[in-house]
């Protein structure tokens, strides 16, 4: 099966769109609306392509790919089109990048950028809407929204939590919960899929807000340290802190393809919390003090050595950590079997 | 794990996270996976709604999950055997079950029928409080599906019998030959991030690295030659007996790293007094939790995203943890912390770095002998991973059970160990919500999980309510024969009358105290699903 596009043959197995066989020769198609997790809808209409012998322009995304197929991305027409679907964008609400958490990383911004848009033809609709702001998870600001529905969908497909959907018509349409709640009223458990596949900045992390620009903050690959799914998370680290926690809006790996949860996704700000524990401590006449490493490693070494001495190994035991690494829950019963000499090493796999 | 042990040979899930989304059916029983696993809820909801597939879920409480149930078996708690017995009777009277998998595959198939006859729909409806007609529709289902999988958590082990309900699991996946293929098996979710890896590297009392038996000398032998000293032959204490030995005198020291018994355990009181009692208590954690009050040494630790290392997640894929920040004053990383201990007791240890002990584990464990941090530096392996070559195992006993021939056991019902009577009328049943996470030392230090869930509360159905003057937000006094607690009033339909439901999250109003330390003779695991409870509204 072979399709040419831009004048280049492709080989393509059936059932592929003609944005994928595109993506996979190495044909960059924009898209807007359009995630390799949901089912294509064409609504955006930015991805448009020339068909020859089709009738009008088509959503590539959503066009299967067919044996014989010529199809051109970047004709005049093409590009015309595109054009204009994005002054609209542009024109559906107030998008001010200047403080938007979004610049930089904006599916829209660059979008104009890439097709030189500086000033649409049409003009911004009257009035602002307030920013939504009333949880401590995620920031909503109907003024960025582009209702290209990435956050109906990513609710009701990804995660399945049958949050949000459209509602209303034309210039009343609009994305959210039913009755047009504020999130924290509604049904929402703040996975913050809609926040990951949002394009624009119309929904962020709040946390995150004014701590890193896009890019500024470096992304570090871990897993997430509560449950026993391993979600793959990324640290936003800016300045010796963890400012936010994002995942890949595509490839994203196993085993959770970019989804988390609210404890994964808005949970880590218990690292820097006042109560960490930053010093040894030893109790002296009934009162925990402060002490050195030294002091500390050493107090625990002789009071291990001399109860073993007196008592036997079996009179001691170690509780290791479901929460710890495999390297450090390794070591702790090798110490347990190999240095003090005792079996009694457990966790708490059962509670 | 014990159960999957005694039936397959090895106890972790059998499938994948990602095979869920390829059943034709999934069985969910014991686990309110939106709130506990809420990502792995994702691949269920999306089976059921995008690709048709049936769910079964069988729960004492209206979860979020019975939205989206073909058939919700509604099992009085602690009756886990008599309805999986019932699935299975149900499955060998209409000729269900799959002969040549039994056949070939298995063994002591006569000793479960026999077992099985007395599960009539109409005796296990009597038992359990299911529908027969319901429990026909569903053994139908799980076992017409043609790729049928098990799921379940804690709400089938911490029983008296959890070891047998895992059994009667593995006897229905058997018996249907729902397992070793895409779509199917009998998978646990482990609750947290490194359970499965903590077991994995043996901290465990009967078993070493990748599950070799302290008791066996073949076994034990590699790992005496690998770390130059002579190992101990008899498994060691579980937590629960640990707690005993130390309330009765003859443990002196407990060395805790990353734990919080205080809030985790059952009848806290009870653990309370065996750490009092010890002379040497040693707790090494990020945050002062309630053990810590009791210590006479606290150690600070590194937090996971000051440290390099790797988890091992459910469905045993090892992925990396990586440093991204410092963490505060002079906290160390606990690795570090154990090594220096050793060195000091005279042990000849040198590590310099979680990569140093990635390699040993990997040399000593044989799962883990072809996983390097640079073959998972993108995306995790599966164990067992054998060698360097060896891409990751995604699905157990594809053509083989670990042991060879998977076992049937038979198991009868048996009653709880405290139920509900004149003077403790409810049963209560504990476990987590979405917005916290275990005994809370991390997650009510989060501003944002605070904020949807700031105390502790108990889950009452209207009827009981009503009949006892209780309304909604109300201060209600709930006890047991081992202690008292207060907590609000959720009145709802989630749980039905006569049981009661309360999250163990909250340290002044421990749930803990009230439950029991009844634990399953074999896994050791506490029954922190049923014992009886009285409730009145507080004063």
């Amino acid at each position: 099966m072979v399709i040419t596009i831009d004048g280049r043959e492709c080989t393509f197995t059936p059932g592929s769109t003609v944005y994928e066989v595109a993506r996979d020769n190495g044909i960059a198609i924009p898209v807007l609306c359009h995630h390799e997790q949901l089912k294509p809808v064409g609504a955006c209409r930015v991805c448009v392509v020339e068909v020859q012998g089709a009738r009008s322009l088509v959503t590539s995304c959503a066009m299967p790919a067919e044996n014989g197929m010529v199809v051109n991305t970047k004709s005049e027409r093409v590009l015309k089109a595109r054009r204009l679907s994005v002054e609209l964008l542009l024109t559906q609400g107030h998008h001010n990048c200047l403080v938007c958490e979004q610049s930089g990383d904006c599916v829209l911004q660059s979008l104009a950028y890439e097709l030189g848009i500086d000033a649409p033809r049409f003009s911004e609709p009257e009035g602002f809407r307030p920013v939504e702001q009333g949880n401590e998870m995620i920031v909503r600001d109907m003024n960025k929204c582009i209702l290209c529905g990435l956050c109906v969908r990513a609710c009701n497909e990804i995660q399945v939590n049958q949050v949000l959907d459209f509602s209303g018509r034309g210039p009343t349409a609009d994305v959210g919960p039913a009755f047009h709640l504020a999130y924290e009223d509604s049904t929402c458990v703040f996975c913050g899929e809609c926040v990951r596949l949002c394009p624009v900045g119309a929904l962020y992390e709040k946390q995150g807000r004014f701590k890193s620009r896009a890019g500024e903050a470096r992304k570090v690959r871990t897993t997430c340290e509560y449950c026993g799914v391993g979600c793959q998370m990324e640290l936003n680290v800016k300045d010796g802190r963890v400012v936010k926690v994002t995942t890949p809006r595509w490839n994203a790996p196993a085993p959770n393809r970019g989804s988390l949860c609210i404890k994964g996704r808005f949970g880590f700000d218990f690292l820097d919390h006042p109560d960490r524990i930053t010093k040894p401590l030893i109790r002296i006449d009934g009162e925990l003090k402060e002490a050195s490493w030294d002091e500390a490693i050493a107090y625990v070494a002789d009071r291990l050595s001399s109860i073993r001495d007196t008592f036997g190994p079996d009179a001691i035991a170690g509780l290791s950590s479901a929460r710890c690494t495999n390297e450090e829950n390794y070591l702790f019963q090798k110490f347990m079997r190999a240095v003090i000499g005792t079996n009694n090493v457990d966790h708490c796999a059962r509670l | 794990m014990a159960g999957l042990a005694i039936a397959f040979g090895s106890g972790a899930m059998t499938n994948s996270i990602a095979d869920l989304e390829e059943s034709k059916c999934i069985l969910v029983t014991g686990s309110n996976t939106t709130e506990n696993h809420p990502v792995i809820s994702t691949f269920i909801k999306r089976a059921v709604t995008q690709r048709g597939a049936k769910l079964i879920l069988a729960d004492p409480r209206r979860i979020d999950l019975a939205r989206f149930a073909t058939v919700w078996l509604r099992q009085k708690p602690g009756t886990d055997i008599a309805w999986i017995n019932g699935l299975m009777n149900v499955i060998v009277t209409e000729n269900l079950h799959d002969q040549a998998f039994i056949d070939e595959r298995t063994e002591n198939f006569d000793a479960l029928k026999e077992v099985l006859k007395k599960y009539t729909p109409d005796y296990v409806e009597r038992v359990t409080g299911i529908p027969a007609e319901d429990l026909k529709k569903a053994a139908r289902l799980y076992a017409t599906s043609g790729a049928s999988a098990i799921v379940y958590a804690m709400g089938i082990t911490q029983h008296i019998n959890g070891t047998d309900n895992v059994k009667s699991l593995a006897n229905l996946a058997m018996l249907t030959g729902n397992i070793g293929r895409p779509g199917t098996g009998v998978n646990p979710f482990r609750g947290q991030n490194n359970v499965q890896g903590a077991c994995d590297v043996g901290c465990l009392p009967g078993t070493l690295p990748a599950y070799k038996k302290v008791t066996e000398d073949a076994e034990r032998k590699p790992f005496e030659d690998a770390w130059g000293v002579k190992l101990l032959n008899k498994p060691g204490l579980t937590i629960p007996k640990i707690m005993d030995a130390a309330a009765q005198g003859a443990l002196k020291a407990l060395y805790v790293m990353g734990e919080n018994p205080l809030m985790s355990d059952p009848d806290i009181d009870h653990v309370r007094e065996a750490l009092k009692n010890l002379d040497l208590l040693v707790v090494q954690d990020i945050f002062m939790n309630e053990t810590a009050q009791y210590a006479h040494v606290i150690l600070p630790s590194t937090a996971w995203a000051e440290k390099e290392g790797t988890f091992t997640n459910t469905e045993r894929r090892v992925q990396r943890v990586r440093k991204a920040i410092e963490g505060p004053g002079e906290v160390r990383d606990d690795w570090h912390i154990i090594t220096d201990i050793a060195s000091r007791m005279g042990a000849a240890w040198s590590y310099r770095s979680a990569a140093e002990v990635f390699e040993e584990i990997a040399r000593v464990t044989p799962s883990y002998a072809g996983i390097t941090y640079d073959r998972i530096e993108w995306e995790g392996i599966q164990w067992p991973c054998p060698t360097p070559e060896h891409p990751g195992t995604p699905i157990l006993h594809a053509h083989a059970f670990t042991r060879g021939k998977g076992l049937f056991s038979p198991c009868e019902h048996v009653d709880a160990a405290e139920l509900p009577d004149k003077e403790y009328p409810f049963i209560l049943t504990t476990g987590r919500i979405l917005y916290q996470y275990h005994t809370a030392t991390m997650s009510r230090r989060s501003k944002a999980l605070v904020s949807r869930s700031p105390g502790a509360f108990v889950e009452i159905n209207p009827g009981d309510a009503g009949r006892l003057g209780i309304a909604d937000g109300d201060r209600v006094r709930v006890t047991s024969r081992r202690g008292s607690i207060e907590v609000s009033a959720q009145v709802s339909e989630r749980c039905d009358e006569g049981v009661v439901f309360i999250p163990f999250h909250y340290s002044e109003a421990a749930v803990n105290r009230l439950t029991i330390r009844a634990v399953d003779p074999v896994a050791n695991i506490p029954e922190f699903k049923v014992c009886a409870v009285r409730i009145d509204k507080a004063a």
